[in-house]
Order: C-alpha cells, then structure tokens, then sequence
C-alpha cells in the first residue's frame, strides 16, 4: 500500500488556498442529494455537522452521550491559540506553524499544520460571531494570554471553561442545522461498525444505547470525529466514556492507525488518591504561568514530608529546588508538556517526590499571591483553586498544590491525507481522532484549535470535492454490507454476553491501564514493552473467556457499552505498545529510555524515523503491518528541541 | 495510598437506591448496605464500588449518567437525600466527595423528578427536552465563514463577564430537578440572557426569547415561582437575574416583535 | 390564538398577570389601610363612617371597584392554572427531599397563603362588605342608621365593634393578616423579579421595602381587631 499523503504542490502558504481553488465542487442544488454521517459531537464533529448541514448536505449525527453538548471537548481548560497577533507580540501564522511543528518534535505534516496555523485566524472570528463570551480587557477587545510553552500571547480563552464555551458555540450552531431539519441527531447512540460498499465507506452500524436496538444508517461519507484513546490508560483526564471503538472498528475494516504511541501525559494533573479512582482531573496548564514547580532538595527531606514529620511549609526557601526553572532557563516552568512530565517522573524517581505515595510535585502560588495579592490570582484561577480545593480537600491559596502527570491526549489515531480522509474512500476523521498535527507531542491550546480548524474549515472543503466525484445514487440499509455488519455487531454482543465469567469488565480495564501506565506510559523500553505485549494478550485471552456483563442487549446496559469498548482497547493497547516497541527512537510524548540525552532528554532519530507509522490490521491476532509515510521538511529545519 | 486526610477511617453506608426498569415500568426504591467506604472517593466513584460488587453477586448494577466526572459535562444528575447534587452548594454530584458523609449514613438516592424528563433506566432520565428548547432559538444565525474579524466588536468587559457567567450553565437539569415547579426558567434564562446581552446576539433577540418560551412550555415545565431553589442548586451558580432579564425580554419581545 | 392571548397564557405571561395583579392588590391594601386608620380617631366613627360611605357611592372609586374584583379574579386565576399546571410538571414527587436547604418557606407555599387569604376575605367581605352595599336589600340584614350633620348615614363603624368583641373572630383576622404578610414578603420582590425589574442597584431597595412594606400593612390591618377588642 502506497500512502498518498496528497499534499498540493507549491509553497507551504500557497499549498491551502491552490488546494481550495483545485478540489471540485457540488452544485449548491446537489448539496442536498448527498448524506454524511459525523460520529461524534465533540468540537470536531459538532462543527462539522453543523457546517455541512449549513452547506445543504443532509447530516446526520451520532454521539453516545445523551445530548451533543457533553462531549468531552467541553472539559477543555486553558484555551485556543490563533495567530492573531492582537498583542503585537511578534506572532505570525508562521511562527504558529513553526511552534506547533517544533512543539511536536517534527513527527507531524509540515502541510496540515501549516493550514491550521492558517485557518486559526477565522476560528475565532467565527466563535465570536456565534456568541462565544471569550474574555476581553477592559477596552472591550479580547484578551490573550501565553500558553503552554509558547513565547507570545496567542492564546484566546473563558477563564478556565474555554472548551466548554467553543463546544457550546458549535452545539448552538448544530441546533440550529437540527432545527432546520438539515441535521439529523441521534444521541445515546453508539457507532459499533463501518459498513463498507465496493470498497467505500457507505455507513455505519450502531446500537441504540436505551433500547439495544442495532441500526444501520447509509450515507455518501462517513466522518468520525470521536475523540482520542487516552482511556486505554483507564486512569486519564478523559470523560469515562471517551472511547476509540469506533475509530477502532474502522481500523479494523481497513483504516490505517497512525502513530498510536504518542500519547501525551499532562504534567499538571491531581495526582491518584486511592485504588477507587476513577479518572484523573486536569488542573490548566495555565496555572504554571504563576505557579512555580518543585520538590525538596534532598531525598532525606522529602522523606520527612512524606512520613508526615515536616510539613511543606516547613521547608526552607534554599532547601526547594525549582527543578524546571534550573534546568530550563529560558522557558521554565513554561516548558511543553512533555518535557515537564518528564521532569516530575524524574524527580519522583529520584525519591525526591512530596505527597503521601511521593508520586506528586508541588505547584507553588505563594509567589504569585505575594506579587499580585490574593484577589488577581483568584480572579485568573478561582475556578480551578475550587476544584482542586473541593477533590483534595486542601486549600491551594495556603498550602502548594500537589501535581503529577496524567494520561491525556492522544496524537496518534486514525491515518488520513490532506483532505482528512482516510485511506478508505469516504472515510473522514478529525479532530483527536485523526492523527496528523500535533506530531510527537501536542502543545497547549492546540487540541481546540486542531477541532474546529477540522470541522468548520478543512472538511467543509475537502468532503465537496470526494462527493462530487460520487454518484447521488444511495445504497439502501438492506444491502448484504450492512446486514452482514448488523450480524457481526450481534454477534459480538451475544458472544460478550454469553461468557459469563467471574472478572467484571472495569476490573480488566484497570489491569489493562496498569500495564500500559507501567510499561506503555511516561517512559518505555524495548523489555517493558515486550512484556507488556504478552501481558496484555494474556489479558485480552482472559477477557473473552472471563468476563462478567449481565443483563441482555434489548435495554439500557451501560455494562454491555463498557464491554465493547475495553474489549477495543484490548486490542488497540496491544498495537500501542507495538508502535513504542518499533519506534527506537525518543521524541515529543514517546520517550524511551534507551534513547536519551546525557541531559535525559529525548533522541530523536531523524534519519531513520522521520515517518508517520501507519499500521494495518490484519485478522492474523496482533500482527499489524507497517507502513510508512516519509515526512519531508522543507520549511523547518530538524534540531533537537531545546528549552534551555 | 491516602488523599488529603491520612486518618480519614473507612464508612459503612445505607443506600437506598430508585430501582426502574425502564421508561413504562414502575420502580422502586431498593436498600443496599455498602461498606468500607473512604472518604476521598467521589460520590461516584462511591457507586462504582457499589456496582462492581452488585456484578459480581451476579446482579443488575445500577444505571446512572456520567461522563467527565470533573463537573463540565453536566451529565451526572442525582438527587441525593433530598438535594439535588447532594448536600454540597455549588457542587456536581461527580465532585461531591464521601468526607461530606458519616459512617453509619443513610444516603437516599432518586433521578430527576419531572414531567419532562422521564426515567430511562434507575437514576438516568431523557433530557432531551433542554436539547429542543436550544434548537428552538438558543443560536446566532451566522453560517461558518464570512463573519468579521473578532476584534470588530468590542464588548464592554463588565456585559462579557456577565455573559459568560449565564454562558456557564452545564445545563444538568439540577434547577429543574430542585424546583417546586419542575421549572426549567433558570436554564432557558441562562441562554436567552448570555445572547440578548451580547451584540452578537441582539439581532435575533426577541423571537430567540419567543420561541425558547414556546418551546419550554410545550415541554411541560412548571412556572417560575421565584423561590429561588434552582439558582441556590445550581452546580455553577447561574443567578435568578437571568430569570428577571428572560421576563423582560419576553415582554418586549411580545409587545413588540413582528410576529404575530 | 393571536399573539395577544398566546403571550398571557404562557407561563411566563400568566406570571407577568400574577405580579401587576399583585402590585395592584398591594396599592389597594394601602388605600384601604388609610381609611381604616380612620377607625383610630377616637369620635365614634364619624370619620369611618363617612369615609365608608364615600368609598361606596362614588363613581371613581366603583368603577375602581370593579377594576379590583377583576384583579382578584386574574390573580386567582392564574394561580390556579399555574399550580395545576405546576403539579403536573412533577408527577412523581421524591421520597426525600429537603427544599427548606434551598428555599424559604413562604416562598413555596404561596399557594396555601393565598388560600388562607381567599377564606378569609369571604368572610370579611359577607361580614362588612354585603352588608353595606347590598344591606335592606333581598333580604340582607343591613347596618344600623347613624346621622350626621343631619343626614343618614350607615353605621358601618358600629358593626366593625361590634364583630371585634367576638374572640375567635378577632383570631381569624390575625391568623389570615399573618398570611398575607407572609404572602406579601414573597409576593411583592417576586413581581418585581417576574417583570424583570431588577438591577443591582434597585433590586436591594426593593427587597427591603418589600419585607417592611408586608409587615407594616398587615401589622395595620391587624392591630385593628385587637385594638377593638381589648378597647370594650
């Protein structure tokens, strides 16, 4: 298989704007001979269904929550980067491009992120347009503010709620379609299978979530905009029930996944309190603009703190060490996240770690409440001090916030080309759940921009041109395809509910998680990673003779949803690891061990590994095969990242 | 592994659960002692014990909505003894944490009450009634594309704090669920006010508030008493103002917009 | 229907109907309290009784009278649509459930208030009312003659000490004058709320206002029967 990235010729600023002039366009009086399924209503798919449907195409919409507006888009904190240069700060669409291609440890598409970078400008036109309450300054022009690891303000926010804002901007913009009748939603509804016709995607096979009845749904072009896969983890930031399973299941009828082993640990996470937990909490990256990181200066000292004998008051101004702001001057504690999770891993290695499990770092305000008084700090963090207050029970304005890093995004997912498709003709993915921007490693306020640059402003292009090369004809839900997908997504079902072992499926989730935080997460080698293959075979063989899922498919089971999911993460975990294991080489988010600086930081290995790896499935059990598209820079020149 | 508080001890509950089948059969509450519970769990984190002991006596475990579990997504939504989001202002019931309980408690824990939004299964209700009152107005009619640059609107920062403080809503139904009435003015208000303050907005204004009305009416809500529960359990703490300026609004609008 | 009769039967607009209403009833009670503080003169009622009969023979203040009935009936009418309508909303209450955490109880039980207030201004109204207006009249027992300044008048002050000699009448009025304060208390921030006549430099003024104003009229009201009654 050759993989046709199909980027345009021409200048990396010209390549968007010849490529929009070049693709085909369907006749506004056609638009509505044309259905496209979006699977998924997060900021990628909510803005996708919503500017298609404006553009006459008949949409319909899927997502398992029970309405558009919860998905997991809407937990976003810190906020939006466009390169505006509102600020005057020296920012450009190529400085952007170039932080976001450097930010990612030059894994990703010079081309697709040069068009972001592009088309961040008009994102926020178009949210301000809709209504979205961004924050302004007192002249009553927006505000900015720098993000995660960026060294101009380009980052446009709502307090600490910013992605609930833009997803309720595109929910808005989606009920209006569905007013209108251009839009069709289905929540509670899950994608359970691609429904190929002539080698084509054509539909989709779901299960409706309150009766458990299995639907077909034809169309011209299916889009999944379903998120990413960071619950293979189980413990993560993501919502419980983010999952890749219909990313998976399409992988599994001949999508190629891309890169699955980059994922990315936020560093400012709160750390794990107990066996019960159930999901990790983010708190803003925003918060290391002020806060500043540290652990104790010796072992002995954090040791004293963690048996309780001294409190972390108690440790005096020469004895803390501001790991990041020593090691990395220029950037300090602002450094990408990759590179401070690393860090916290480090030094809670080390034995230098604070909190009972000594698995946290300290976040430390007393500075910034000492320089700006109480009341400002509040005012730029108040939202986030509650909840850190509310789950740990400490208050952040008197005692130092404990962080530690957690399972978060994930870079990695479905291979697509330019246009977002994938290599199945009409096949769409976008936002988290394709892989191509954010490289090795996702900087800070680019996961909201990469969704709606997808959804309002490359798909609404690039699906036009695929669907005016196809025929209006539609293929009906009763064609073989579909009925034979039907048969295989019941068939899965009554196979899961008829084991009736004695393992719970959460139970096999968290081993799942626990072997791939261990051997799969922050850090990895070559052992680990083939010990982590068998394990997680040993677990997927378990699975599918021990689970436990009661009751039956015809009603509301949120057992029988968890089952279909881990048992997709059974698998998908198996091809992340294979990815890291392949992959010799450190960069952005992958970091493995035996690839390192004498400084411990990452390797990377441009000669050999600057390629996308996109992976086949094959029925023969966990044996996938490569493929490779070679990344070419002709913009940038590969350094080894430096933050010093 | 401890939390906050290393000599937080262990609790033993009560729960008494709303047990329903689905929407046409009648439930029940039903008793279930839990023990061991630590008091840095999450209320929900507090079920999922529940449950995973419930499946490995081989019984049904009980349907609740969650999603985020970090008090965005508004997708969790219990009345829990007698409040809804449990005892704690200004708290989702995902945030609500076990230390705001005592070992021994009885915790009561019922869906949603309301006309409008009918038992799905146990604790989740459908409410997708909020979803049709969006779609009958809560919206800027600007297509994708050809809008002016974002800094051609200024917006006085005070009137962008005020919006965004009603843009906040999560839209979890706790107002609904803790009026008197079954209500649902603070969420309609929240939207039609967050719209009507901002330029954006305006144009559309009076028939936005129109037909929001219209359609929360349709749906069976009750009527705003202004008692004030909905705003004093709300999770993010959308104020009655909104209220007050949805009535003003909807006045306007009625005596003077064209449709008639 | 037309845009008219759609925008007062919403909920919304019932309740805008609730609150003016209201805030009519409420200029009412002042009206009236004023007159009756003419009760309080100390000349035997000369000035009640002229001042009764001027409030029932002239033209303004019946056309007003009408006007008055009118409120009441929307206020009533209203409040019974809307507390059906609200009942249906929640057909199935919850086993637990703790409003006082959220709410005052006025506040809830408006609709109990404002039953206790109907009941009570029946029986005020057959007691005073019919009598002087309909009194000598289809039967009706009127009131007693009084002269003054050489023209008959109806002696409408005898009759109010009179009723007030009765213990458990005296209890009535204020049990019921306690429930329109309570009433009010909600009753009269609440119609500036549904007319959306909030700001956050007013509203503050009127909520006090509100409270002084509920408990001062009905602490007027009130103070009537027990001043007659411990006055024998």
């Amino acid at each position: 298989m050759i993989l046709d990235s199909k980027i345009p010729e021409g200048s990396l600023a010209e390549k968007w704007d010849k490529h929009k002039f070049n693709v085909k366009l369907v006749n506004p009086a056609n638009k509505r001979k044309y259905d496209i399924i979006v699977v998924g209503t997060g900021l990628a798919g909510a803005s996708a269904a919503a500017t298609l449907g404006e553009l006459g195409y008949n949409v319909k919409a899927f997502c398992f929550q029970d309405s558009p507006r919860r998905a997991h888009s809407i937990a976003a904190q810190g906020g939006i980067n466009a390169a505006k240069n509102y600020q005057n700060d020296g920012d450009s669409i190529f400085r952007l491009f170039y932080d976001t291609i450097k930010g990612g440890d030059y894994r990703a598409r010079e081309a697709n992120v040069y068009r972001l970078a592009q088309v961040s400008v008009d994102i926020i036109d178009q949210c301000v347009a809709q209504g979205v309450p961004f924050a302004r300054e007192y002249g009553g022009l927006l505000a900015n503010r720098s993000f995660g690891g960026a060294q101009v303000s380009r980052t446009f926010y709502a307090r600490g709620q910013t992605g609930q804002q833009l997803l309720l901007g595109a929910y808005s913009a989606l009920n209006r379609q569905i007013a209108y009748g251009k839009v069709k939603m289905f929540p509670r509804t899950e994608m359970l299978d691609l429904v190929m016709v002539d080698g084509k995607a054509r539909g989709i096979v779901v299960r409706n979530l309150i009766t458990g009845k299995v639907e077909s749904h034809s169309a011209h072009a299916v889009v999944l905009a379903t998120g990413g896969y960071g619950n293979v983890f189980f413990l993560s930031t993501n919502a419980m029930g983010s999952n890749a399973t219909a990313a998976w299941r399409a992988h599994k009828k001949g999508a190629l996944f891309a890169n699955p082993c980059f994922t990315q640990i936020h560093p400012t996470c709160i750390p794990v309190s107990g066996e019960y937990q159930s999901k990790l909490t983010l708190m803003s990256e925003s918060l290391r603009n002020d806060g500043r990181v540290w652990v104790p200066k010796t072992v002995e000292i954090a040791q004293r703190l963690r048996k309780g004998e001294i409190t972390v008051n108690d440790i005096k101004e020469e004895d803390r060490d501001y790991y990041l702001e020593r090691k990395y001057p220029a950037f300090g504690n602002l450094v990408p996240r990759d590179v401070a999770s690393r860090n916290a891993k480090l030094m809670c290695d080390e034995g230098r770690g604070v909190g009972a499990s000594g698995l946290a770092v300290y976040l430390d305000f007393a500075d910034a409440i000492k320089r700006e008084g109480q009341p400002a700090i509040a005012a730029k963090y108040g939202n986030l001090f509650e909840m850190y207050a509310k789950i740990t029970d400490e208050n952040p304005y008197e005692k130092p916030m404990r962080i530690y890093p957690a399972v978060h995004y994930t870079m990695g997912g479905l291979w697509v080309d330019y246009n977002l498709m994938t290599n199945i003709p009409g096949l769409y993915a976008t936002g988290e759940c394709n892989f191509s921007d954010h490289g090795a490693n996702r900087l800070g306020a680019s996961a909201l921009m990469q969704g709606l640059a997808d959804g309002y402003f490359v798909i609404p292009y690039t699906i036009g041109d695929y669907l005016a090369q196809t025929p209006y004809d539609k293929v009906s839900v009763d064609h073989p395809a579909f009925k034979e997908a039907e048969q295989n997504v019941k068939a899965t079902t009554d196979r899961l509910l008829s084991i009736k072992g004695n393992r719970t499926v959460d139970d096999f989730h968290k081993a799942l998680g626990l072997i791939m935080w261990d051997y799969c997460g922050m850090a990895r080698n070559a052992e680990g990673l083939q010990f982590a293959k068998q394990e997680i075979r040993k677990l997927r063989d378990e699975f599918w003779q021990n689970v436990k899922v009661t009751g039956v498919n015809e009603e509301l089971n949120q057992t029988l949803e968890k089952a279909h999911r881990v048992a997709d993460f059974l698998e998908l975990g198996e091809l992340m690891v294979d990815d890291a294991l392949h992959r010799n080489e450190s960069c952005g988010g992958h970091f493995r061990e035996e690839y390192q600086t004498p400084e411990n930081e990452a390797l990377r290995d441009d000669e050999n590994f600057a390629y996308v790896a996109a992976w086949e499935y094959t029925n023969n059990d966990g044996n996938p095969i490569l493929h490779k598209e070679e990344l070419k820079f002709e913009n940038v020149k590969l350094t080894q990242r430096s933050y010093k | 592994m401890a939390g906050s508080n290393p000599n937080a001890k262990p609790m033993d509950l009560t729960l008494k659960i709303w047990r329903q089948k689905d929407k046409n059969s009648a439930g029940q509450l039903v008793t279930y002692p839990l023990n061991g519970i630590s008091p840095d769990m999450s209320f929900l984190e507090m079920l999922d014990v529940l449950n995973e002991e419930l499946l490995v006596k081989g019984e049904e475990p009980v349907a609740f909505d969650h999603d985020c579990r970090e008090g965005i997504c508004g997708m969790c939504s219990l009345f829990i003894n007698g409040r809804a989001h449990g005892p704690e202002r200004g708290t989702t019931t995902c945030q609500l944490h076990m230390r705001h309980f005592n070992h021994g408690d009885t915790i009561t824990i019922e869906p949603w009450r309301a006309a409008a939004f009918p038992v799905h299964k146990d604790l989740i209700v459908d409410r997708s009634a909020f979803d049709r009152i969006q779609q009958a107005g809560g919206y800027v009619s600007v297509n994708t594309g050809g809008v002016p640059d974002a800094n051609e609107i200024a917006i006085p920062k005070t009137i962008a704090d005020k919006a965004f403080d009603a843009a906040t809503c999560i839209g979890c139904g706790a107002c609904v669920a803790a009026c008197k009435n079954a209500s649902a003015m603070l969420f309609v208000s929240a939207k039609v006010s967050q719209l009507a303050m901002l330029p954006q907005g305006k144009v559309e204004r009076k028939t936005r508030v129109e037909n929001m009305v219209a359609q929360m009416d349709v749906e069976g809500f009750g009527a705003c008493s202004n008692i004030g529960a909905c705003a004093a359990e709300c999770p993010v703490g959308i104020s009655l103002d909104n209220i007050a300026m949805m009535n003003r609004e909807y006045l306007g609008a009625k005596a003077s917009s064209e449709n008639v | 229907m037309n845009w008219f009769t759609k925008t007062f039967s919403s909920t919304i607009g019932r309740k805008i109907i609730m609150s003016i209403t209201g805030l009519f009833l409420c200029s009412f009670l002042v009206v009236h309290l004023i007159g009756n503080l003419t009760l309080f003169k100390g000349d035997d009622g000369v000035t009640f009784n002229l001042y009764s009969h001027f409030m029932a023979n002239n033209p303004i203040i019946r056309t007003m009278e009408i006007v008055l009935v009118l409120g009441f009936v929307f206020h009533i009418y209203d409040a019974l649509v809307l507390t059906r309508r609200n009942k249906t909303a929640r057909p199935v209450g919850y086993s637990e459930n703790h409003p006082q955490e959220n709410s005052n109880w006025s506040s809830r039980n408006m609709g109990l208030l404002g039953t206790v207030i109907l009941v009570f201004l029946i029986i005020h109204l057959w007691n005073f009312f019919v009598p002087a207006r309909f009194g000598g009249v289809a039967g009706l027992e009127g009131l007693e003659g009084v002269v003054i300044d050489n023209v008959d008048y109806d002696n409408l002050y005898l009759k109010v000490v009179q009723s007030f000699q009765i213990w458990w009448y005296v209890v009535i009025y204020v049990i019921a004058m306690v429930a329109l304060a309570y009433h009010l208390i909600h009753g009269f921030q609440s119609a500036f709320q549904t007319l959306g006549l909030t700001h956050k430099k007013y509203t503050p003024f009127i909520k006090t206002f509100g409270v002084i104003f509920s408990v001062l009229v009905c602490f007027g009201f009130a103070i009537i029967p027990i001043y007659f009654f411990f006055a024998a």
